[in-house]
């Protein structure tokens, strides 16, 4: 594409970069379409894991019950609200890429994937507080809950695995609004990696009431 | 399709929300998780699931409606967004209608009613 005649410019503020067959507000809403339809494939993704929590917390209710007591819901409650704050920020993001005030958008996203930072650290926590105690697969007290550990490491570290593509797809977006390439009439990036992230909040409402406080 | 606030006129691109929705939005999913952490405290058995669950699909749909835009999408959106968890919904209903009520090998074959044990048991919580 870069070597086309129509290759995008970088100047200020721009608007949208030429697309073949396609006016502007027509790519803005299929590019959001696809994002919808990606996210509902992320949603089962996720629905398949809700499905197993859900079985083997019906078939082992007492180990569930128990295990779920091992996790520190102060630790879960506060990557809550810090996830949340994040989400806020992305969404302010888009206001002002929808008014094409490019610093802001940086400073809002700066915010965002400072958040998400925040979310990994406390999470880099829980797992070696897991680890310490033997929790984690392959430590000597692992066995112990057995059904229910390897169902939190691998819903949590999928979904952390999503905040870190999250950071780097804001981190690029944030890259562009650097160079002031969102106006009133192109924001598709800044709209389309918010709906992500929004996404990689959302999972989070279900994971955190599920794992470390019903149990 | 957004119905252009103010004097801008970009109608064609998405909705501009007003500011003191995402103010009020982030207040209210902050207050929900302090009640989800505060209710959690005590123990009302398997109402604690549902109202866990309850409020988490309360929070989840004001990220989707306000943060997400879908209050201002087409009706496409809005389909596409219905269909996982209309998904969902038949995977974790087929789930619960078969699983429990299935009993397993062992079970069949160490004891006579094995099924009103598990029956049992789930009864208590």
């Amino acid at each position: 594409m870069s070597h086309g005649e129509h290759a995008p410019v970088l100047d200020d503020r721009q608007g949208p970069p030429h697309i073949h067959h396609m006016d502007p507000p027509t790519a803005y809403h299929a590019a959001k379409f696809g994002m919808w339809l990606f996210l509902a494939t992320e949603l089962l993704l996720f629905g398949v894991m809700f499905a197993a929590f859900g079985i083997f917390r019906w078939k082992y209710f007492e180990e569930f019950h128990k295990a779920s007591k091992h996790l520190n819901w102060m630790l879960g409650a506060a990557n809550t609200a810090v996830l949340l704050t994040s989400s806020y920020f992305a969404a302010m993001a888009v206001d002002h890429a929808q008014h094409g005030r490019n610093k802001k958008v940086l400073s809002s996203l700066g915010i965002t994937i400072g958040c998400a930072v925040g979310f990994l650290v406390i999470k880099t926590i829980e797992y070696s507080e897991k680890y310490h105690h033997g929790y984690f697969p392959g430590g000597e007290n692992f066995h112990q809950y057995k059904t229910f550990l390897p169902l939190y490491f691998c819903m949590t570290g999928i979904h952390a695995l999503h905040v870190i593509i999250g950071m780097g797809l804001l981190g690029w977006v944030a890259s562009l609004a650097a160079k002031n390439r969102f106006s009133e009439r192109y924001y598709t990036p800044v709209e389309v990696g918010a709906l992500y992230w929004h996404l990689v909040d959302l999972i989070w409402i279900y994971l955190f009431p599920l794992l470390y406080l019903v149990g | 399709m957004g119905h252009s606030t103010g004097s801008g006129g970009h109608s064609e691109l998405g909705h501009i929300v007003p500011l003191k929705v995402y103010r009020t939005v982030l207040a209210i999913l902050l207050v929900l998780t302090f009640i989800t952490v505060a209710v959690a405290q005590f123990d009302f058995g398997n109402m604690n699931l549902v109202v866990a669950m309850v409020v988490a699909s309360v929070k989840a749909a004001l990220v989707a409606l306000f943060f997400m835009h879908l209050k201002y999408e087409n009706p496409i959106t809005w389909l596409y967004a219905a269909i996982p968890i209309f998904l969902l919904g038949l995977l974790l209903g087929g789930v619960f209608i078969d699983d429990p009520f299935r009993i397993s090998p062992q079970d069949a074959v160490v004891a006579a009613a094995p099924a009103e044990k598990v029956a049992d048991d789930h009864g208590h919580h």
